[in-house]
């Protein structure tokens, strides 16, 4: 076309009105000159294609998430085309023949024909399903990953509360998703949902016939639920998404220590071609294995549950899996924690199992950065990861935090652990309720012992080296085992870290013996400070290493004490550890 | 916890340390003991340097062309079976239909279109993943980059830019001289919004008034079988069983129920109905769901579950007290009332008083009694608010 162009009314100028250098030549070169000259964005784009992502297997979580947002996306926008999100009432008459006769709403009529009218309609379905639960789960564990290797610090700290955000709204637009069928199942949820509302002081019956648009079930729901689930929180969830990413192009991604690794480079391979193929390929098998899934494994079979009826029951009420936590914690919340008072009526074992529990949740979660950063007064940028041993206390916090949650979520399942077990549904729950408090302080303790332990096996392991196996008897008759010292590149990923030590508490006055009026929030943070790092083990330093090689030949005798009287010690360890 | 405080000190191992004898040249009296950390004048590094990155180790299918070609013929027998798995896709979306159930042993019948489609789309879109990771595993370059990182915040001097625009920008719009402007057009923006979340307020629904405190029940109506809604005789209902149960009229309209003598002439005249005769069947029947049982009188424990049944016949609402699912799980032995959703007990024998779980109050009771013909019937409404507490259920 643009030659064309040129001949006919560019006569006597350069075929390339564009002009900067020679024309190019390659069809790859022409196109993308074509774009340049139009958007400028060669360079960026250039800049973008030769950036350095690093490779470790737990940064593919956060990928997981990502792409299986795509995939819910993508399917969910197919599976509008056959919806209707209407609570009008209709008689079925269509594909699936045991229902056909039976008044519903056309919500679940139309859901019904998507899963055995429209072909493939079901896949969809349950690909849309499953990527939900993938995108949940891979949106938790990609939190946990940041959690226990700290890439939550500065400069990352809005980032993680973006994250935050984005976990709960994923958690509400899946709710909102698991409603829209209006089955049994999602109408009991709903049923439950309102109750949560009412639970809310002063406002909460206005806020449930807000919802609601009146009494319970009503006929707005629905639509409301619809506009939501694909309008307005997948909005924001793509905002917040875009934001996400944009800020780790801005950051660049953070990385393990390792040997070439500084806080000041990234280690990785180029976006072109490296990760443009093994991210774009990795899409590719996060969709298939979801299809696969959804393709072998029924996930929430609406017809089986018949449409929504405020009368019967089913004993397996369950949510989907990521608000177990919540339905957990309703069913370990006693009910003496409803109060009248003056005549109102506060339902705390119902709101602070849901209208409060939510928030709690992620305002603590998102705000654990900061008070980090206030413990530890650290006002450097990082972007070398932790390993998790080597922060004992902020691993065991987390293992802590995930042990509450993990009895919660064990809770709602309660009635199946009862029937499986053959237990008192009483007893397992009486049992929740104390571990749920007992429970993460055993694990803090357990998980920060692992990980002192964990570092002084890799100071061991630096000191000292790895056993040979080869015992080697000296010309005096005592005997050692031969041990291999690490190499450098081994060895610095065990010593490349800090362990910071507890903050020094100032007296709390000043010169003139006047108390400072910051002496009580120091004296808070000194005590955190040791919370946090009077247990710490540091990294070796080349003097000890020195040290050790220097004396080793002591500590590896296997025999009899040496003519100084030194105690003996077994096996390259000192006896007096 | 103090064996975990520092490197544990060895006692008296620091002065062994650094004794003579071993004939170690390299390290004399200036020589430091292991635990001590770092020690200054030790002629030794405080850390350890970062040793940069390890040699490159060259892979199979970089050094042996064999290799290569190896891993070329696998990337391309994926995008193969990629492309076999769409074929697959195609073939079975003409060949099957929805309704074709096959039988699978331990597994029943399956749905053998969604099966193949799945198949088919799964295989299709993993022969592609697979195939570009595994490119780029073997045979595209793996030596590491490098790239430097900046601090992320801006340099010193456009941060001062930065803020000298805004002071500069507040002195040219004039705020500092002219206060009142900034006051009010902040206060215009803050308020500016709210005709529309007035809107959104004011017309998402309506004020629940004394709703939630009512039911369709009353005096009266017969206690029908849910669903076939036929009326029950007190001699229908044996010792132990259980009825789900729904008020007669339930989806009557407004004008039916007059006619019928439900609805009182203040009612009428206010609009204010007592009853939800203004509500939808399904918000009826949301909230005046009953189940009836039935006991030996003297297994009732109070006296008042005794004189609201009729001869041990007992109608409770069932909607739990707790978050509002249905609570129909009777069991006959125990006589207790067990809610699906999060497990609350309530005591049939004890009036339905909780006794487990996170419920708090009591299922409300009926009253009931019988008409002439000798069936069921509510001698009053529900006394007190069903359903799940609120704030000014009082």
């Amino acid at each position: 076309m643009s030659t064309a162009a040129a001949t006919h009314e560019g006569a006597g100028q350069p075929a390339d009105a564009g002009s900067r250098g020679a024309a190019p030549t390659t069809p790859v070169g022409k196109v993308a000159t074509w774009f340049d000259d139009r958007t400028g964005l060669a360079k960026p784009i250039r800049y973008l294609m030769k950036k350095v992502f690093p490779d470790h297997w737990s940064f593919m979580l956060g990928e997981v998430a990502m792409y299986s947002m795509l995939i819910a996306l993508l399917t969910g926008v197919l599976l509008t085309l056959w919806y209707i999100p209407s609570m009008g009432h209709v008689v079925y008459d269509g594909a699936y023949g045991p229902l056909n006769g039976i008044g519903m709403s056309e919500a679940y009529a139309s859901t019904l024909e998507i899963s055995f009218a429209v072909k493939g309609g079901l896949l969809i379905r349950q690909i849309h399903h499953w990527s939900a639960l993938f995108f949940v789960a891979a949106v938790g564990l990609h939190a946990a990953r940041v959690f226990f290797t700290g890439a939550f610090r500065k400069p990352r700290e809005i980032n993680w509360v973006i994250g935050t955000v984005l976990l709960l709204l994923a958690c509400i637009e899946g709710f909102a998703g698991y409603s829209l069928p209006d089955d049994m199942l999602s109408g009991v949820g709903l049923r439950v949902m309102e109750g949560f509302l009412q639970s809310t002081p002063i406002l909460g019956s206005y806020m449930a016939y807000m919802l609601f648009d009146g009494p319970f079930p009503g006929e707005l729901i629905i639509p409301r639920l619809y506009m939501a689930h694909m309008l307005l929180v997948p909005a924001i969830i793509i905002g917040l998404f875009t934001a996400h990413l944009v800020l780790v192009m801005v950051h660049k991604h953070t990385q393990f220590p390792g040997p070439g690794k500084t806080n000041e480079n990234v280690v990785g391979f180029p976006v072109m071609p490296v990760y443009a193929a093994k991210a774009g390929g990795f899409f590719f098998i996060v969709f298939g294995i979801i299809t696969l899934i959804a393709a072998l494994v029924t996930i929430n079979p609406i017809w089986a549950y018949g449409p929504y009826d405020p009368s019967p029951v089913t004993a397996d009420v369950q949510p989907d899996w990521y608000m177990g936590f919540a339905d957990g914690a309703l069913r370990l919340l006693p009910g003496w924690l409803e109060f009248e008072l003056l005549g109102y009526t506060l339902s705390l074992n119902l709101a602070l199992g849901s209208i409060f529990l939510l928030p709690a949740v992620f305002g603590i979660m998102g705000a654990y950065p900061f008070f980090e950063a206030w413990v530890t007064g650290d006002k450097r940028e990082h972007n070398l990861l932790d390993r998790p041993r080597n922060r004992p206390t902020r691993t065991a916090i987390g293992m802590a935090a995930i042990t509450c949650y993990f009895v919660m979520f064990l809770a709602a399942g309660n009635d199946l652990m009862a029937i499986k077990l053959g237990l008192s549904i009483n007893d397992i729950t009486v049992w929740l309720r104390i571990l749920f408090f007992l429970g993460p302080v055993i694990v803090f303790i357990i998980t920060k012992r692992i990980c002192l332990n964990l570092q002084r096996q890799d100071r061991e392991l630096v000191l000292h080296g790895t056993e040979t196996g080869r015992v080697v008897m000296t010309p005096e008759g005592k005997f050692f085992e031969v041990h291999e010292p690490l190499d450098p590149y081994t060895r610095w990923n065990l010593v490349d870290y800090e362990a910071q030590r507890p903050l020094e508490l100032t007296s709390g006055e000043d010169a003139r013996g006047v108390a400072a009026p910051e002496a009580k929030s120091s004296k808070r943070r000194a005590w955190w400070s040791r919370f946090y790092f009077a247990d710490r083990v540091e990294p070796v330093t080349p003097a000890e290493l020195a040290a050790a090689h220097h004396d080793g030949h002591d500590h590896e005798a296997v025999e009899g004490s040496d003519d100084e009287g030194r105690t003996p010690a077994i096996a390259g360890r000192p006896a007096s550890h | 916890m103090n064996d975990s405080a520092t490197p544990p000190q060895v006692p008296g191992h620091g002065s062994d340390g650094p004794a003579a004898g071993h004939g170690d040249a390299g390290f004399g009296a200036g020589a430091v003991s292991l635990d001590h950390g770092h020690v200054e004048g030790s002629g030794l590094p405080a850390h350890f340097e970062n040793p940069g990155l390890p040699p490159h180790q060259p892979r199979h299918a970089d050094v042996d062309p064999k290799a290569a070609k190896r891993a070329e013929r696998q990337v391309l027998a994926l995008f193969t079976l990629s492309v076999l798995g769409t074929v697959l896709f195609v073939v079975a979306y003409f060949m099957f239909r929805p309704e074709q159930l096959f039988f699978f042993p331990f597994f029943g019948h399956v749905s053998i279109l969604n099966l193949l489609l799945g198949l088919g789309m799964g295989l299709s879109l993993l022969g592609i993943g697979l195939g570009a990771v595994h490119w780029a595993k073997t045979l595209m370059p793996d030596t590491e980059t490098i790239e430097e990182r900046h601090t992320t915040g801006a340099s010193e001097e456009d941060r001062k830019a930065l803020v000298q625009a805004l002071v500069d920008g507040k002195e040219e719009s004039q705020l500092g001289r002219r206060p009142m402007i900034g006051v009010l057009g902040g206060t215009a923006l803050g308020l500016f919004a709210v005709p529309l979340g007035l809107q959104v307020v004011g017309g998402m629904g309506r004020l629940p008034g004394s709703e939630l405190s009512e039911t369709f029940w009353q005096t009266g109506m017969r206690l029908m079988r849910d669903p076939e809604m036929t009326p029950v005789k007190a001699s229908d209902v044996t010792l132990g069983a259980a009825f789900h149960i729904l008020p007669e009229h339930l989806d009557a309209s407004v004008e039916e129920l007059d006619k019928l003598g439900y609805v009182s002439a203040e009612e009428k005249r206010t609009g204010d109905y007592r009853f939800d005769q203004d509500l939808g069947y399904l918000e009826r029947k949301a909230k005046a769901v009953v189940l009836l049982m039935r006991l030996r009188p003297e297994q009732f424990k109070s006296d008042k579950a005794r004189d609201w049944g009729y001869h041990g016949i007992v109608a409770y609402n069932k909607v739990c007290t707790h978050a509002g699912c249905p609570v129909g799980l009777y069991e006959q032995q125990t006589h207790h009332l067990l809610c699906p959703c999060h497990q609350s007990t309530f005591d049939v024998t004890q009036d339905c008083a909780v006794v487990f779980g996170p419920a708090k109050r009591a299922l409300p009771q009926l009253k009931i009694g019988v008409d002439d013909e000798g069936y069921l019937i509510a001698t009053q409404g529900f006394m007190e608010p069903v359903g799940p507490s609120f704030w000014e259920r009082g």
